[in-house]
């Protein structure tokens, strides 16, 4: 009798740690403009990895089905009324996470580069080490990721003077792939983000702000469509606005939120 | 002295820019805040070509041998001061228009949902209310 009673206890118990969700609170994010071929594929590839987290694809005024797509593949979608940006569409979704109490965010690209299969390496690094942001590298071990040479060159050199200003390594700057809690949120969703292009000077600032940043080895895919995140971005600017933020940054006062 | 022909075409061509652009305020075709540049340039280069004893002093003092480059020079300097304003008010207007595209974003998402799960559950919708999107 008390057998049975306390299979059925055992039964409720395991009914209710599987209807409660695995990682609460917590938010994928997807920035995408025209991935019609690809984000089908990376959402039923994320549902299938961590299934129950919610994902968020921001539209970036896409001219394809890519917001059919999404929705299809059980994403809600925000779209922007304009193509505004990889930045600008990123932080809409921070905002969007920070209103609606989301405590944990994970922020990927929807081309098919990351690999769904670290969601759970950074929601992992992120709780063990208490760190505010968790950097997906490409460039610690996990794969073979070969980038052309102007971009290597441009990840290396910002990568040395990420690492040389904040004491640790920073391997991979540009990482799209990452995890961003708590006060971090905060500081995503402000105007201290930089919204065109964020990178080395955004892992900077985290820094001055005191936040606690890790890198965890990611598997990153070459893009399917060969084309960069950077399309549009004329390479010599890009260069010299990164230099100019992050100098300005660093002759900032401490800020504060 | 200014040769006349200059002095001349500078007084008319000042006091027509302030008057045009105290006419643009009135019509409020531009903001004060936009005006103030203009009208101190204009004013001042007027000034300047009025009373050219004032400007043969000023050129002496910063060394200038032709009076009109005097003009010239405070003239482009001005221009500059306007031009770096506007920069400014152009990036600030740029942070505007992209908080307010992610809030329409984020809005417009909310309103949809709002909706789907109004048509999902029982509740009487006014129809006018969803007709219209």
């Amino acid at each position: 009798m008390s057998q049975t009673i306390q299979d059925a206890q055992v039964e409720i118990a395991t009914a209710l740690a599987a209807s409660l969700p695995q990682y609460p609170n917590t938010i994928i994010l997807i920035p995408a403009f025209n991935e019609e071929n690809n984000i089908g594929f990376v959402l039923d590839a994320i549902h299938e990895e961590v299934p129950g987290i919610p994902v968020l694809v921001i539209d970036d005024g896409s001219g394809d089905a890519t917001v059919k797509k999404a929705k299809a593949h059980s994403a809600s979608v925000i779209s922007m009324p304009y193509n505004s940006g990889y930045g600008v569409a990123l932080q809409t979704g921070f905002i969007y996470a920070l209103q609606n109490d989301y405590r944990l965010v994970i922020q990927m690209d929807g081309d098919r580069q990351h690999d769904p299969k670290f969601i759970k390496t950074l929601i992992q690094t992120i709780q063990k080490e208490e760190a505010d942001v968790v950097i997906g590298s490409r460039f610690l071990g996990v794969g073979n990721y070969q980038a052309s040479l102007p971009r290597r060159l441009g990840i290396n050199i910002f990568g040395r003077l990420a690492s040389w200003i904040t004491g640790q390594k920073v391997s991979d700057p540009t990482s799209g792939f990452q995890a961003i809690r708590g006060d971090a949120l905060k500081f995503m969703a402000s105007d201290f983000y930089p919204p065109d292009y964020p990178d080395a000077d955004l892992i900077i600032m985290l820094h001055r702000f005191g936040f606690k940043i890790r890198e965890v080895p990611v598997l990153m895919h070459p893009n399917p469509d060969n084309k960069s995140m950077h399309r549009g971005h004329k390479t010599i600017y890009y260069v010299f606005k990164m230099f100019l933020s992050i100098f300005a940054t660093i002759l900032r006062k401490k800020p504060e939120l | 002295m200014i040769a006349p022909p200059i002095r001349y075409i500078s007084i008319i061509i000042c006091f027509l820019l302030v008057i045009y652009v105290f006419e643009l305020v009135r019509r409020k075709h531009l903001n004060e805040e936009y005006s103030v540049g203009w009208l101190v340039t204009g004013t001042i280069m007027l000034i300047f070509s009025i009373f050219d004893g004032l400007l043969k002093w000023v050129s002496e003092l910063v060394g200038a041998t032709l009076f009109t480059s005097t003009l010239f020079f405070f003239g482009l300097m001005f221009l500059v001061v306007i031009c770096l304003h506007f920069s400014i008010r152009i990036s600030a207007l740029t942070n505007q228009v992209r908080r307010l595209t992610q809030h329409t974003a984020i809005l417009y998402h909310e309103k949809s949902e709002l909706e789907e799960r109004i048509e999902k559950s029982d509740y009487e919708v006014p129809s006018s209310r969803l007709e219209k999107f």
